[in-house]
């Protein structure tokens, strides 16, 4: 077929065109349905929980009072404070776990089947149940290592289970450096050390907070794994503060205290019978859904700001 | 060819290379090159031009598996650049590199240029800016960018960032400077504005240049050398290869008869 035969048939060919692009309409409207769904439940489910919450959400007792047996004074403080020191614990032991082992595979491990192995299941490990690695910390930090029902168990349980996120997104940051980055640094006479302290892992910095902070969204949501360790439900206490105005000004006493978190909060008073306290885990659930999506939205606006400053030719 | 006032400043004796995957991309190489001359690598794609640069600085080193046979040995002190107790890094040191593409590092232009010096664990302020100037003006930038030095390097055009590769290789007063292609990737001007830098360099640096433009190794270089499928087929004056090549090959090429 030649220039010839398509003028000829032009009015085929057009209603061909045509057919084919009715079908690009119709894939594009199924896609946006789709998409308005997922956005639409949860868009729903996050009014529902504000409406619910509404009078507690807003009243500033909720957030400076300690659980209590009467609902309307019952507030949310132990869990936020817990919350925020479990994170802490996670940040402090994922990060440098999880980007330190990221870059000893991308840049250090040999190529062999034992590493292919280990690299493997790194990314099956994102995929194991999170009261696995519940139980999994329930014998190694609680029974073994003898940490107790604390802070510290349950931040590094949650370190391990966002560890493989940590890695995965450290490796994928660490491979978009383009290779004549690297060769420019070697042919200046950098030794290994240096092209890895003073570029991939600088370059790679942006990318590496990003991943951290998705994962960091996805623990302080979960339940499960903190429930298996222990955490408490009534807690009318809060832990020794990690700085203090007398020396030694910083203290690890909180590590070992007991604790609880804004979703076995919310989960304690859900279980209650009077139904006064389901605006409490209404609001609860709000708060929770709020915090997740902000730190997604802080992930993505970085991932924005790095994209603008380093590009990569 | 022998020259009696010329000083070899560096030669390929017997060389060949070998990548991982067991493909011989080098066969059998001898090469001088002469202090202070520009030696231009000339051939038709895939004739190991790069290959053979990238030895000179062990680049190759950097990936596992490749084979170097033979020697490339520096003059005076004489040291096989390939001996397995000589340090990549040392090599590195004292041969620097410019690559096809400008690949200035996300950092600022005066890093750019003192990284070199940084590796070398200058931390001398003064020492590092008097360098930093004094590379910046060789590679022919400073007036573009004294203004401005702690800007991104990325916001340079394209013959800007490759000038400042430039300088970012002459900072540290290398003995041998490698170009694999340097303008393939610029506009005639900002091409113009390199060769010119070169010819500035011309007598104080010994350069080994790769190009698929015949004008521009004429124009360059004072050597020439013709390599084919991995053979270095003809070495002379540049004068020479261009108006009376010895080898039939050399003459298709060089007439566009093969390219
Ligand atoms: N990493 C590698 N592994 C295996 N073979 C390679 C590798 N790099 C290059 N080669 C092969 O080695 C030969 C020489 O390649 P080289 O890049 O040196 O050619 P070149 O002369 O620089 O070509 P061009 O002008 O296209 O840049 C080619 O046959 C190429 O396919
Ligand atoms: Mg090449």
């Amino acid at each position: 077929m030649g220039t010839a035969s398509t003028l000829e048939n032009i009015d085929a060919v057009r209603a061909m065109i045509k057919r084919a692009k009715l079908k690009d309409h119709i894939f594009g409207l199924v896609g946006l349905v789709c998409i308005m769904l997922i956005l639409l439940t949860l868009l729903i489910l996050f009014v529902d929980l504000v409406v619910d919450g509404y009078p507690k959400l807003f009243s500033a007792d909720f957030y400076s009072n300690f659980p209590s047996r009467r609902a309307a004074k019952a507030g949310l403080l132990s869990a936020l404070v817990g919350s925020s020191l479990v994170m802490l614990v996670t940040f402090v032991s994922a990060v440098p776990m999880g980007v330190g082992a990221a870059i000893y595979l991308e840049e250090y491990a040999p190529k062999n089947w034992f590493t292919e192995i280990i690299e493997v299941n790194v990314t099956n490990l994102a995929a194991v149940p999170s009261i696995i690695y519940g139980l999994l910390a329930l014998g190694l930090f609680v029974y073994t290592l003898d940490f107790g029902n604390s802070i510290l168990t349950a931040g590094l349980t949650l370190g391990l289970l966002i560890l493989p996120v940590v890695i995965v997104a450290t490796r994928e940051a660490i491979r978009a450096i383009p290779i004549a980055i690297r060769e420019a640094a070697y042919a200046v006479g950098a030794t290994k050390g240096q092209v890895v302290g003073q570029h991939v892992v600088r370059y790679s910095a942006g990318g590496i907070l990003t991943g951290v902070i998705i994962g960091m969204a996805r623990a302080i949501g979960e339940t499960a794994p903190v429930i298996t360790i222990g955490a408490l439900t009534f807690i009318a206490f809060l832990p020794e503060s990690p700085v203090s105005s007398t020396p030694p000004f910083i203290n690890f006493e909180w590590l070992t205290s007991g604790f609880t978190v804004l979703p076995i909060q919310m989960f304690s008073w859900l279980s209650r019978p009077s139904s006064s306290f389901h605006v409490n885990a209404a609001a609860a659930g709000a708060i929770i859904i709020l915090v997740t999506l902000l730190m997604n939205g802080i992930a993505i606006k970085m991932r924005y700001n790095i994209r603008k400053k380093i590009k990569w030719q | 060819m022998a020259n009696a006032d010329l000083t070899t400043k560096a030669e390929a004796r017997d060389f060949n290379f070998f990548y991982s995957n067991g493909h011989h991309a080098l066969k059998n190489i001898n090469l001088p090159l002469y202090e202070n001359k520009i030696t231009a690598l000339i051939g038709p794609s895939g004739c190991g031009k790069s290959t053979l640069l990238r030895s000179f600085n062990r680049m190759h080193d950097l990936y596992p598996g490749n084979r170097y046979e033979g020697e490339i040995v520096m003059h005076p002190d004489n040291t096989n650049i390939l001996d397995a107790n000589v340090d990549p890094i040392e090599v590195r040191m004292r041969i620097s590199m410019v690559f096809q593409k400008p690949n200035p590092f996300p950092k600022s232009i005066f890093e750019n240029v003192a990284y070199g010096l940084r590796v070398r664990g200058e931390k001398n302020k003064r020492l590092l800016a008097d360098k930093v100037e004094e590379a910046l003006k060789g590679a022919a930038l400073w007036d573009e960018v004294k203004d401005r030095l702690q800007d991104l390097a990325f916001n340079l055009s394209g013959g800007q960032q490759q000038r400042l590769c430039i300088a970012r290789a002459l900072a540290t007063d290398p003995e041998i400077m490698l170009f694999d292609e340097p303008t393939s990737a610029l506009d005639p001007i900002a091409t113009a504005n390199i060769e010119e830098l070169m010819n500035d360099l011309r007598g104080k640096l010994t350069m080994l240049v790769v190009t698929h433009n015949m004008q521009q190794a004429a124009r360059v270089s004072d050597y020439t050398a013709y390599m084919y499928l991995g053979d270095l087929i003809e070495h002379d004056k540049t004068g020479d290869i261009f108006i009376k090549p010895k080898d039939k090959r050399t003459e298709d090429y060089i007439t566009g008869r093969i390219s």
